[in-house]
């Protein structure tokens, strides 16, 4: 089971919480930033793996983590977890964030935190992994993108304002996820995304 | 018009509103003042929600979901979300329901008021919409809801969309944490699903089985064929991962399981490129083996191969790999310590990682690396990486290991215990450790348990109470500051104990007297004080009589020990406070009458010898029989308020002594005599003393710490020690006189012993002893280094007392793993036995599964069970029975042909209703015996893949011995005669059947299933040279593999290629060979075609000859003898399994009865009887393929035979019902 599912930038800022058991927000709150200590003060060519981590903790659970330039991804899992699984699952959350948004950066996630939590959506549920094939969860966004907007009518507000932010430029945080190259570890790749 | 203004607004809202961007955007804007902006923006936002438009809403829900992550509370908004989420339109909707799942949960009270919705959404045609309801849901699921929209949840698992499938399966198991009664009537359909077309929906219900049976694996036992099924054809790594997993928690319940495993996942472990896959397989080979007793050397490949990977992993340079390879290998470990042993290097290699995570990892295999020789090496390491740790967590750790690693098994790897004290005493120094209290049993039990290191942790001791204002100062400290709370102090408490018990190895009593009634020690914890009372008590007995002879100099003890237990007497701790009083009184009484005989009693107080009694010991003293523990000895008291004053404070003297209860066990005269004794008379005196003598009492003190000899005795003893400390000694002693030190920074205490010392004078002495070994070799150079690594083993045999255990102890090993369930963990509820019918009957207390229960080999498993099985029986009785008949009435009502059901009914004698059960854990039963009957035979199987004649007809009668055994039906009722044996006996006479000939050859076969090996066929192929003067050689066999009967080669051949037969054949001569097929159905008869090219020699020379055959392999050779008594049959045929029917009908010749007929078939077929009655039988068959067949023989009017028929596939049945007539209509 996963128990929670964070983004936060290099600062310690949520970008995306998903608990999937109940906290209060201050309790949240103080988990992100627990969870942003033990993580950030760990290089980068270190394991990403932390046990422990007392307010999420217990034993049974781990907290596994990745680093994408400005942006922590990590999950809160307990034992049923295969470790090298969930980080496959995260390279294939980024992945179709990626495709998504179209080269996706820490800005799409600000502004569009309900679409990315609409992804979240369709990879995993209730703390269980749902679907782990990237085309299949990026066919769904657009269908239900779709069926948004013909209930939106003609374009609709939202979608200017987008693009609209798409043209800001605010130059610390555009920085793409993908000029880091995403497949640089190498047990990536390995499992088949049927 | 105040209504038109507003509809306006409401149309053109959103163009003015703010929506997200601009709220995000605002936000970033505002950083110096979020707060009030954000304030602002919530007050627009309440306003917004009171407007009509749900785009308004929507647009302000979606705000609040913002806020809400940035860790703002919006729970007051719960009811507009769930206006949002009723919208009509998809993209609110959405909204509302993501934020209903960031913010609801159990507590939420509007969620009453959404059962309707939710259901009508989750019925919706749109599928994104019933989609996005079961997301959300499965966030804020409560018991209620589980319970209402069970239904509609189940209905949609079977959707025809595999998108909402999917999710409705997953959903499920939330369902069942929070409606546990919902798992047994939906687990069936939840079964199905793992064989879904759609591997999402497929990966989606093994995650639900595993998630569940993670929690309760034993009552998942009965899925392991299938899943085992699962794991042979998935491709999907995911699933195979989590299948993977589920078998390493089903595998320490069922060591056959086990057995099965270990062969595909080395496979897998062999060929997946997969890392994740390869981690797991490796995990869950390591659970096998575990579970099994790993004496079997067999598996000792399987070890190998997962060390050499785990090598490549830790060697890796991705850190995610070490770590998980450090982990995987710490699972070996348990097992196997010495083929981990061999990767020592690297193991230490890791130990030096810049990673923490991979140091603590390597840290917890080194428990398992040391050895007699490296143990001082590998803690010096340990001990300088302690100095270094940054963090408190990880020096901890690093504290807590090396005290594991040094006290495992005994001490086994301890050669040198100065050294070892010297460690601990060190350890003791680490500033702000959180292991106090294990330090200090440690050092208790060293001085108790090893007798000759007495003199020298007392001496160390001594030094640590001289110098206890360290530790004071770090209580002080830690009261400050909780958050660091260290428990150092702890270690006084030890030190106190060993220098009082063991007083008679102190150098100098009167100094540690002095040390310990210093006015420092009230600052400690009471617990600690009562410690200290009671030794200076000690101490005082013994200086009293070694001192005997000079009387003023007891006299003068005594007296000032009255002065210094007065210091305890106004004492906060009630402990410390009745001990001070009650050897306060015993001190004036002794002040009175200390002359010789005194003195003796005194030493009586504290005489014996001790004894470390094991932790465990008072609990495994069995309970005599006829004791009731429970039952009152006298009438319970009237009155309350007094009992409860005495036996609160007696409890409290058993609590505080509790720590030290294992230690102060008196040889065999009762324990703790001495506390309870003193207690008696303590609470008679009152504590009165006058400022007066407090004043001089401080006097007194400062004048004893002025004229202290100790600092300068402590120096010399530093002399011999070699302290590394030494030269700072001086300074650091004044500093210690003053005692106004806050020590932030652990100081070195003189006198201490330094561990370093021991381990450069092991250094030393290795070197000599190599120097030494060099000269023997020199001398006798062909001497075996074996020999020489055994010459310097023990150089200090120490003895080590064993704990003590009450004579008749039970054996321990049931109690060790029993861990209290928590009683709110929902998965408790889960437990469920899903193989089982429900049945009605009153709650058992569930034994908590342990240990050796987990150990118990296979045949005590299948005891267990059958014990089970007769005890439900007996218990749940005729109610049971009642509702078996019921069960079968509705099994009856809704059958499409229930003729053939009753007519089975009526076989089913009501005796043997009792005993139905469902069929899955029989079928798991079967699905291992088969793998104990193929293990069983390997012996055999070896001889049966050498084609010699000879051979082979041993072991055809072996077969046919075990075949008759195996066919007896175990019951048979009515005292029916049964069908002959010798017709049984008849079948396995080897036929062999003609299939070809021409001039030269003549070529026969035999058809028999492989028992050893499921899913093979073996097909004796014997040839004939018919003629008389000439030989055929160079045969070759060519087989047209047809689609469900492939032929094995051992020569890793392509099936194409002809296959050499290893003889040639004189004339007249006769012989044959086996080939075995791959079978991949068994449902219908088949055709196997093939040839056989020869040459053949002539005095003209040689022809080359060619034979084609065709063998018809009918759907009866694929049978397989099986065993089956009443009770499985009667399971298979109310199992609801065996959906396929069919019958038939054909007569034979007048003179035939039942008997005869019978024997007619179990000659010809492998089936088994399973009761005759007059003129109706029912039998049993198997093939390889695990389909049941189940048979209803009736014989009317002595010429026709009607055979109904069950299985689980219906061409099957049809196929063999015709094989059937064609043999009896004959």
């Amino acid at each position: 089971m996963i128990k929670a599912i964070l983004i936060f930038n290099n600062h310690g800022k949520p970008r995306l919480i998903k608990f999937y058991q109940h906290y209060t927000e201050d309790m949240q709150q103080q988990i992100i930033r627990e969870t942003f200590q033990l993580v950030s003060k760990r290089d980068d060519n270190v394991c990403n793996f932390l046990e422990g981590g007392s307010l999420i903790g217990g034993s049974d659970y781990k907290i596994i983590y990745r680093h994408y330039a400005t942006l922590y991804f990590v999950f809160c899992v307990d034992s049923s977890e295969s470790e090298l699984g969930i980080l496959d699952l995260i390279q294939v959350f980024v992945e179709t964030l990626d495709k998504c948004f179209e080269n996706v950066c820490e800005l799409d996630l600000i502004f569009h935190f309900d679409k990315v939590q609409y992804i979240l959506q369709e990879l995993c549920m209730g703390g269980m992994v749902l679907e782990t094939n990237m085309n299949e969860i990026v066919l769904r966004i657009e269908e239900m993108n779709k069926l948004e907007k013909s209930e939106a009518g003609i374009g609709g507000t939202q979608s200017k304002a987008m693009t609209a932010v798409k043209e800001m430029n605010i130059s610390n945080i555009t920085q793409k996820f993908k000029d880091i190259k995403l497949p640089d570890l190498p047990n990536l790749g390995s499992i088949k995304l049927n | 018009m105040d209504a038109a203004i507003r509809k306006a607004k409401d149309s053109f809202g959103q163009i003015f509103d703010k929506n997200l961007h601009d709220l995000v955007r605002g936000i970033r804007n505002h950083k110096n003042n979020e707060a009030k902006y954000i304030a602002d923006c919530v007050d627009e936002i309440k306003q917004e929600l009171k407007q009509d438009s749900m785009t308004v809403k929507a647009n302000a829900i979606n705000k609040l979901c913002y806020l809400q992550m940035i860790g703002y509370d919006i729970s007051w908004a719960s009811f507009n979300i769930i206006e949002v989420m009723s919208s009509s339109k998809f993209t609110f909707k959405r909204i509302g329901y993501l934020a209903a799942s960031q913010t609801f949960h159990e507590g939420t009270d509007v969620l009453m008021l959404t059962t309707n919705l939710i259901r009508k959404d989750l019925g919706s045609q749109s599928m994104y919409e019933s989609g996005v309801a079961i997301s959300g849901l499965a966030c804020f699921l409560t018991p209620d809801l589980a319970r209402d929209l069970l239904n509609e949840i189940a209905t949609l698992m079977t959707s025809n969309r595999a998108y909402i499938r999917k999710k409705a399966v997953l959903i499920m198991y939330k369902i069942f944490l929070k409606n546990p009664d919902a798992l047994r009537p939906s687990f069936a359909r939840l079964k199905e699903k793992l064989d879904d077309p759609e591997p999402s929906v497929q990966a989606a219900a093994v995650n639900v089985i595993c998630e569940l049976a993670r929690k309760n694996p034993k009552n998942y036992l009965s899925l392991a064929p299938i899943f085992f099924k699962l794991m042979s054809v998935s491709t999907n790594n995911w699933v195979l991962i989590k299948i993977i997993k589920l078998f390493g928690a089903l595998t320490p319940l069922e060591p056959r399981l086990g057995k099965k495993l270990i062969e595909p996942l080395t496979n897998i472990i062999n060929s997946t490129s997969a890392m994740s896959l390869l981690y797991e397989c490796i995990n869950t080979v390591l659970a096998v083996l575990v579970s099994i007793s790993s004496g079997q050397p067999n598996h000792s490949s399987a070890i190998e191969i997962c060390l050499q990977k785990l090598r490549i992993l830790i060697e890796d340079s991705d850190q995610n790999l070490k770590y998980l390879g450090l982990l995987a290998m710490s699972k070996i470990l348990q097992t196997n310590p010495k083929s981990v042993q061999i990767h020592k290097d690297l193991i230490m290699q890791c130990l030096d990682d810049k990673d923490e995570s991979i140091r603590l990892r390597s840290l917890d295999l080194l428990y398992g690396m040391v050895s007699k020789k490296n143990l001082m090496e590998i803690i010096k390491k340990l001990m300088v990486h302690m100095s270094k740790a940054e963090g408190t967590h990880y020096r901890d750790e690093l504290l807590a290991k090396i005290i594991d690693i040094c006290s495992q098994n005994n001490y086994q790897y301890v050669t040198n215990f100065e050294w070892y004290v010297s460690v601990l005493v060190e350890l003791t120094r680490m500033e702000g450790t959180r292991h106090g209290k294990l330090l200090s049993s440690q050092l208790l039990d060293v001085s108790i348990r090893v007798e000759s290191i007495r003199p020298f942790i007392v001496a160390q001791m001594a030094i640590l109470i001289d110098n206890m204002h360290i530790f004071a100062s770090s209580i002080s400290l830690a009261s400050n500051n909780t958050k660091n709370s260290t428990d150092i102090c702890e270690v006084l408490n030890a030190a106190a104990w060993i220098c009082g018990e063991f007083a008679q190895h102190l150098t100098h009593p009167c100094t540690t007297l002095d040390s310990m009634s210093k006015s420092k020690v009230t600052n400690l914890p009471g617990h600690i004080q009562s410690t200290f009372v009671q030794n200076i008590f000690k101490l005082y007995v013994h200086l009293v009589q070694i001192g005997s002879s000079d009387s003023d100099k007891c006299k003068q003890l005594t007296e000032s020990m009255l002065e210094r237990m007065r210091q305890f007497e106004q004492s906060a701790d009630t402990e410390v406070q009745e001990r001070a009083c009650s050897f306060l009184q015993i001190l004036k009484y002794c002040d009175k009458m200390l002359d010789s005989e005194a003195q003796g009693e005194l030493g009586m107080l504290f005489d014996g010898e001790l004894n470390p009694v094991a932790v465990k010991a008072q609990r495994k003293v069995p309970v005599p029989d006829g004791l009731d523990l429970d039952a009152w000895i006298n009438d319970p008291p009237s009155d309350d308020e007094q009992d409860d004053l005495t036996s609160s404070q007696e409890k409290q003297i058993f609590i505080k002594n509790n720590e030290l209860k294992s230690f102060t066990g008196y040889g065999g005269n009762g324990s703790a005599e001495p506390t309870t004794t003193v207690s008696v008379g303590a609470r008679k005196i009152q504590p009165d003393i006058s400022e007066e003598d407090l004043v001089k009492y401080k006097e007194n003190r400062m004048l004893q710490l002025e004229s202290n000899p100790f600092y300068i005795k402590s120096m010399k003893k530093s002399d011999s020690l070699v302290s590394n400390s030494f030269s700072k000694s001086a300074s650091i002693s004044d500093s210690i006189r003053s005692q106004s030190i806050d020590l932030k920074v652990p100081i070195s205490i003189p006198g201490v012993t330094s561990s370093e010392n021991y381990y450069r004078m092991s250094k030393i002495d290795d070197e000599n002893k190599k120097l030494r070994k060099k000269m023997k070799i020199k001398k006798d150079g062909k001497q075996k280094q074996v020999q020489e690594e055994d010459d310097d083993e023990p150089d200090q045999v120490v003895k080590i007392l064993a704990y003590e255990m009450p004579d008749g102890a039970l054996d321990d090993s049931d109690d060790d793993t029993k861990r209290p369930n928590d009683p709110n963990d929902p998965h408790r509820a889960l437990d469920i036995n899903l193989d089982e019918p429900e049945i009605v009957k009153p709650i058992q207390p569930k034994r908590p599964e342990t240990l050796s229960d987990k150990k118990i080999n296979g045949a005590k498993e299948e005891e267990k069970l059958e014990k089970k099985k007769s005890k439900s029986k007996s218990k749940s009785g005729e109610k049971k029975i009642r509702r078996k008949k019921s069960e079968k009435e509705l099994l009856v009502s809704n059958d499409p042909a229930p003729i053939v059901e009753t007519e089975y009914n009526e076989l089913v004698s009501p005796e043997n209703e009792t005993n139905i059960k469902k069929t899955d854990s029989d079928d798991f039963e079967f699905w291992l015996k088969n793998d104990q009957i193929e293990e069983a035979k390997t012996e055999q199987k070896i001889e049966v893949e050498k084609p010699v004649e000879g051979k082979k007809s041993k072991k055809s009668k072996k077969d046919k011995e075990t075949d008759s055994k195996k066919k007896k039906p175990k019951k048979v009722k009515n005292g029916q005669s049964e069908p002959q044996n010798g017709t049984n006996e008849h079948d396995s006479e080897l036929v062999f059947k003609h299939i070809a000939s021409n001039k030269q050859l003549n070529i026969s076969a035999l058809i028999q299933a492989n028992r050893m090996n499921m899913n093979q066929l073996i097909i004796n192929l014997r040839l004939g040279n018919l003629t008389t003067d000439s030989e055929i050689s160079s045969i070759e066999l060519n087989i047209l593999n047809s689609a469900s009967l492939k032929l094995l080669r051992e020569d890793n051949k392509s099936s194409n290629e002809s296959l050499k037969i290893p003889f040639s054949l004189l004339s007249s001569q006769d012989n044959q060979f086996e080939c075995f097929f791959q079978v991949n159905d068994c449902t219908f008869p088949q055709n196997l075609k093939g040839n056989f090219t020869y040459k053949f020699n002539t005095e003209s020379g040689s022809i080359h000859e060619k034979i084609d055959f065709k063998l018809k392999i009918q759907c009866s050779n694929f049978l397989i003898s099986y065993s089956c008594d009443n009770d499985e049959f009667s399971n298979w045929l109310t199992s609801g399994q065996l959906s396929a029917k069919s019958s038939l009908k054909f007569n034979v010749s007048e003179h035939e009865n039942l008997d005869s007929i019978l024997g007619t078939l179990t000659s010809n077929f492998n089936l088994n009887i399973i009761e005759v009655l007059e003129n109706n039988a029912s039998l049993f068959a198997s093939n390889m393929m695990h389909q049941p067949i189940c048979f209803l023989f009736k014989l009317v009017e002595n010429k026709t035979v009607v055979v109904d028929a069950k299985s689980n596939n219906q061409s099957l049945i049809e196929n063999l019902l015709e094989e059937f007539r064609a043999v009896l209509s004959q």
